[in-house]
């Protein structure tokens, strides 16, 4: 059985939680922009953390279930409705056969997740079932597509549904300005001042702005610093290239580079960053490795916790 | 023969850059190659990214016992100093035909230009040197190959391309490479082969892993187009 793709304008693609291994190869590894929005979606229905999901960027996404089954929404709020009806993230519903799915337009956030009790059955390639449309790969078809009209997403039918929602205190606030960043790489060369001005200075979102990476605008840095011999590029890692605008660099990141890095936004800032739209404004926040780590650890518990018999 | 220590640093909560001081040389990149072929047998590894200095490494998430991990990670890289230059037999020599022509080389002219030459002189200097792949990256398969000769140097074109045919073969500084598909890029171009060089059904992906050694064969029209070569894309 399976969701009847009946409207696809934007961006909606299948992601599981990345494409490891391969790096070594030149692959990036895709996965969900918001990994915490995609692994609460999972924990909601008590999934696989790794099952695959529905990334739906903006909205203007339609699908009809063939069968009965139980979904979570996390993530942004696109103005989703269900039959019409207005339906919130961070919960779940009960599906039955027939019933019309559709995502509108960011009322909050950018990126929404859609879990299907099971996961969405898609055949893996090279070990994941994550789309990156730049390399033809991953996705329903295998070849990095989007989703688009007449796609049919198979899944297995459940007349079980449990009604479950995460606690209010684990939602993430998507206006929260503060991107906390950790120092790294490259940061020592950059001067004193160019520190000062990257973490006091508010930066723009610009219109290039996608999976790979998203390009600030802002108080220009690191006009003096000279590029790098070519080296692996983390997630989040801040590079600056020469006219001095911020680039994050995201999930579907080039696997190497050689302009000079200041740091990392971390795990958790890259998720609030993929959820802001061209023209929000954010401020990098330094933070340490162990308290990146520790927040890191504490959040990965909370979901890990949901399903625990103690709880 | 005893290369320095590689130093560590953590990068975000689960990446560290290895650094194998500052110098790209064939003593650097055997370091690089022993030490990614050990770190390659630990658990908890999620994506290693060897480069012509560096090693990217990133633990799975929630890695059990990160602390003992990097205690492994860290015999390794001392053991890496003691590391003798490792023989040109123990690396795989991939040889990859190319049709070295205006037709699928359109900065063949301007490379021997540049560079003093008559554009024979180019093909016969490109082809006669054995390369190593320092890194892969950029798009999936792209290998840097280095060094060609001095007399080969060029920077890249001052607007790149929008699209470069796949199987392009290109230089640019002191490097070549070839074009695994079609991309845009900025390196000259002077050649193109028929070979498929990302097998998507073979383990490593790219027909040349960082390491490999790797030469160029010149063959004629009649051959690249028997081999399925194909002439347009420009």
């Amino acid at each position: 059985m399976a969701f009847n793709v009946k409207k696809s304008v934007m961006l909606a693609l299948i992601q599981d939680l990345g494409r490891f291994g391969y790096q070594a190869a030149g692959l990036t590894t895709g996965g969900p922009m918001d990994e915490m929005a995609f692994r609460w979606g999972n924990a909601l229905l008590n999934n696989d953390e790794n099952a695959s999901q529905i990334e739906i960027t903006f909205g203007l996404f339609s699908l009809e279930a063939q069968a009965p089954t139980s979904i979570a929404l996390t993530g942004a709020n696109l103005g989703a409705t269900l039959n019409g009806q207005s339906i919130l993230p961070w919960q779940t519903y009960a599906i039955k056969q027939g019933d019309v799915l559709s995502f509108h337009q960011p009322v909050w956030g950018l990126r929404a997740y859609l879990s299907v009790k099971g996961g969405f059955l898609c055949q893996p390639t090279l070990g994941s079932t994550s789309t990156v449309v730049r390399e033809h790969l991953g996705g329903l078809h295998g070849n990095g597509a989007k989703l688009e009209v007449g796609d049919s997403i198979a899944y297995e039918s459940s007349n079980e549904h449990r009604q479950m929602r995460v606690p209010r205190h684990h939602i993430p606030d998507y206006s929260q300005q503060d991107i906390p960043v950790i120092l790294s790489y490259q940061s020592a060369d950059f001067s004193t001042t160019d520190h000062e001005t990257f973490f006091s200075s508010r930066y723009r979102v610009s219109s290039h702005c996608d999976r790979m990476g998203y390009r600030m605008e802002g108080t220009p840095i690191g006009k003096d610093i000279r590029g790098i011999t070519s080296e692996g590029i983390a997630y989040g890692a801040i590079q600056i290239p020469q006219d001095g605008q911020p680039i994050v660099l995201l999930n579907d990141r080039q696997t190497i580079g050689g302009y000079p890095k200041i740091g990392c936004v971390t795990r958790a800032g890259g998720d609030l960053l993929a959820q802001r739209k061209p023209g929000d404004l954010v401020h990098f926040a330094s933070t340490s490795i162990q308290q990146a780590t520790t927040d890191r650890l504490q959040q990965l518990d909370h979901i890990k916790r949901l399903f625990s018999p103690h709880h | 023969m005893t290369s320095p220590k590689p130093t560590i640093e953590q990068v975000n909560e689960e990446a560290y850059l290895l650094r194998f001081g500052n110098h790209i040389n064939e003593q650097t990149a055997d370091q690089i190659l022993w030490t990614t072929r050990q770190l390659k047998r630990l658990h908890d590894i999620q994506d290693l990214i060897p480069s012509y200095t560096t090693i990217l490494l990133t633990l799975k998430t929630q890695a059990e016992q990160p602390h003992k991990l990097i205690g492994e990670i860290e015999n390794i890289l001392n053991a890496s100093t003691e590391q003798a230059a490792l023989p040109l037999d123990q690396r795989k020599t991939v040889v990859i035909p190319v049709y070295y022509g205006n037709e699928v080389g359109p900065d063949l002219q301007e490379v021997a230009k540049h560079c003093q030459m008559t554009p024979e002189e180019v093909i016969q200097r490109h082809s006669a040197t054995l390369y190593r792949a320092y890194t892969i990256g950029f798009t999936p398969g792209f290998s840097f190959l280095g060094s060609t000769p001095d007399e080969l140097h060029i920077p890249r074109k001052r607007t790149p391309r929008h699209q470069v045919p796949k199987g392009s073969v290109a230089i640019a500084e002191n490097q070549t490479a070839v074009y695994p598909s079609v991309t845009p890029g900025g390196w000259q171009i002077i050649g193109r082969t028929p070979m498929e060089l990302v097998d998507w059904s073979s383990e490593h992906l790219g027909l040349i892993a960082t390491g490999d050694s790797v030469r160029f064969e010149a063959i004629s029209r009649e051959a690249f187009l028997a081999q399925g070569g194909e002439l347009d894309g420009f």
